[in-house]
């Protein structure tokens, strides 16, 4: 590792750290230019009452004040209460609610990427051919069509109409269509790119080489095509994970999945700000951490990439 | 004469008249260019029509935002109207107030996509909910447009520290994650607008103006990048310096060498902006902060219509297909744009 590398790596850390504290500062201060406060919604209270539950949630101290509480809070892994649920702090229940998403999420990413190179590399090297055609009007279709249409859809066909899958999650073979329905999007986009990255690298010398040399068109193809064209594909990782965590919003609804993105939704309806906010706070910098990783290892697997 | 050139040394300095003659007319009319001169914008033109998927898709978008704005002025439903007689009724039923007037011999305009859970005619609602998404994308891409040509422009200009400061705030402003703060922003407006005592802002609702609000705040760095991009490389064109040389004014070398390579960006890239935004917008509307009741978004058609999946799977298909054929038509109508006015980038 050079000083060069080390140099990029401490910038773009620095960079994702500053996101991160960005998110938080516009999360809390636009939560606060809200004109109501979290309990004046709920059922006819006294004004006493309402004044004791901001002093016990700290809602009544100045609002920088407020906000470096709320940031010494943060980084002690506190996000406080939830107003919404009573009696369970914010971070307990997001990290209930993750281990559904990312079990979900993981899931669809991993399909997402495996398929998408496998059928990408296969349009490429059928250029032009049926097989071809097909694999790309599929994918236009599929990046044409939002996240809460395929999920219906998907649970029209196939739990209602046949009948085959479960439409809850919460069922034995509940969170097969919940997978496919987020990982189908990205799967067509991770096929585009890969498609685009292949014929690329096809076309280089040193396939030329390796193929005049008479090695084993497999070999070119596994050995020196496939390994040099997924280099693209890691830059991808970072808008599928926001694509995929805010997708789950949609679909953990229509499948009734307790995660996080059904949690952030039902906090909106019971108007939990608290809950909100740190729902955004952990996805936000989940996002951020993945596209820092996935801008790291791009530089790491290929060295040419000029570091900037 | 023939024979005197054979055998002419090569190195002889004697000229050959016949080098010296006058052009014929034969030989000058070759010199007349036979086709006139094509301008970048025409020729651009010139192969998106040839593209077939492109101007297919251009007329489903025409088709699609003429049935948007005009059918509504002479529909015979409106889009709030509900009649507790003809709930959910399949496409072309006729609910049995409306069979017994046909009876009566009176003309009674047939529910295309049946009607909805309140009795309200689903076509007139699924057109107006396309208008929304149609008006959407449009409003958006102008934003990032004007935002982003102004921002880049400037940036790219000035050069130097200014576009240092301006391109650190694109960097950090593109790393943030867009459609988590439209929710925030959305579920913060929300309460605002529902307080709010202009009836525009009420009509729109919050999921619109955040969306206008977001994509006036974050949408346009990537236009911003590009028109920098290209502004700085234009500067540095040999062309650009030639014109200089020959006392191009500023304004000329503006007009002639910047605006025309920078219009490739822009149309490629606020031809990609539209669908996102009517993504969004339909997201947003999906989870309920969208447009204000009864205002109809293809999002909250499709939300609503999970009540009734199993009865009535129509009214989810309508809106569903709605915006797919929008996204999709608008997708490759961008992508032709991309192919006609940047060759240099087709795949």
């Amino acid at each position: 590792m050079n000083s060069k590398f080390l140099a990029y790596l401490v910038k773009r850390l620095l960079m994702a750290l500053l996101t991160i504290f960005l998110v938080i500062a516009i999360t809390f201060f636009v939560m606060h230019a809200i004109p109501a406060s979290p309990f004046s919604s709920e059922k006819a209270k006294s004004d006493a009452v309402i004044a004791a539950l901001e002093a016990k949630y700290g809602f009544d101290k100045p609002v920088p004040v407020q906000f470096l509480n709320y940031l010494k809070n943060i980084l002690r892994g506190d996000f406080g209460l939830s107003t919404g649920w009573v009696g369970n702090t914010v971070i307990e229940l997001i990290m209930g609610g993750f281990s559904y998403s990312a079990r979900i999420g993981f899931t669809a990413g991993l399909i997402a990427i495996i398929l998408g190179i496998i059928l990408g590399s296969v349009a490429a090297l059928q250029r032009g051919r049926a097989l071809d055609k097909i694999i790309q009007v599929l994918t236009t279709a599929l990046v044409s069509m939002p996240s809460f249409v395929m999920a219906t859809i998907l649970l029209l066909i196939f739990a209602l109409q046949l009948g085959w899958l479960p439409s809850l999650g919460n069922q034995p073979g509940g969170l097969v269509l919940p997978i496919i329905s987020l990982s189908l999007y990205p799967m067509a986009y991770v096929t585009r790119l890969q498609r685009s990255s292949m014929l690329d690298v096809l076309g280089q010398d040193y396939i030329r080489t390796a193929r005049a040399k008479g090695v084993r068109s497999a070999l070119v193809i596994f050995k020196h095509a496939l390994k040099n064209s997924l280099t693209p594909v890691i830059t991808y990782a970072g808008p599928m994970m926001a694509y995929i965590l805010t997708g789950s919003m949609v679909v953990e609804n229509i499948f009734s999945v307790p995660g996080l993105g059904r949690l952030f939704t039902n906090s909106m309806l019971r108007t939990d700000y608290m809950m909100i906010m740190g729902v955004t706070i952990f996805l936000a910098t989940m996002i951020i951490l993945m596209n820092f990783l996935s801008d790291i290892l791009y530089k790491v697997v290929d060295p040419r990439i000029e570091l900037s | 004469m023939a024979e005197q050139k054979k055998f002419k040394n090569p190195l002889s300095l004697q000229l050959d008249p016949a080098l010296f003659e006058t052009a014929g007319e034969d030989e000058k009319a070759q010199q007349v260019t036979m086709r006139e001169s094509v301008s970048f914008m025409r020729d651009a033109m010139r192969r998106l029509r040839r593209n077939h998927i492109a101007m297919i898709s251009l007329v489903v978008i025409v088709l699609i935002a003429l049935i948007a704005f005009i059918v509504p002025t002479f529909y015979p439903y409106t889009y709030t109207k509900q009649d507790v007689t003809a709930q959910n009724l399949a496409p072309f039923q006729y609910s049995q107030k409306e069979q017994a007037k046909i009876a009566r011999g009176q003309n009674v305009f047939p529910h295309i996509m049946g009607t909805d859970a309140l009795g309200r005619d689903y076509a007139i609602r699924v057109i107006y909910g396309t208008r929304i998404s149609l008006l959407v994308g449009i409003f958006s891409a102008l934003i990032v447009i004007i935002i982003g040509i102004i921002y880049g422009s400037i940036s790219g200009y000035f050069g130097g520290k200014v576009d240092m400061i301006m391109m650190r705030i694109v960097d950090i402003i593109y790393s943030l994650p867009d459609v988590l703060i439209v929710i925030l922003l959305s579920v913060a407006i929300k309460d605002w607008v529902s307080t709010s005592k202009s009836a525009l802002i009420s009509r729109l609702g919050s999921g619109m103006v955040s969306i206008f609000i977001v994509f006036g705040l974050l949408y346009w760095v990537s236009m911003a990048r590009q028109v920098r991009g290209q502004i700085l490389s234009i500067k540095e064109q040999e062309y650009v310096l030639a014109s200089r040389a020959i006392g191009a004014s500023p304004a000329r070398i503006i007009r002639k060498h910047m605006i025309p390579n920078c219009v490739s960006v822009i149309i490629i890239i606020a031809a990609m902006q539209i669908p996102s935004a009517i993504f969004t917008e339909s997201f947003l509307s999906f989870l309920g902060l969208g447009v204000s009741i009864p205002m109809p978004s293809l999002g909250s058609l499709a939300s609503d219509a999970r009540t009734g999946l199993r009865s009535y799977p129509y009214q989810l298909i309508f809106p569903a297909l709605s915006i797919f054929l929008i996204v999709l038509s608008f997708n490759l109508l961008g992508n032709g744009l991309r192919d006609a006015f940047d060759p240099k980038l087709r795949s």
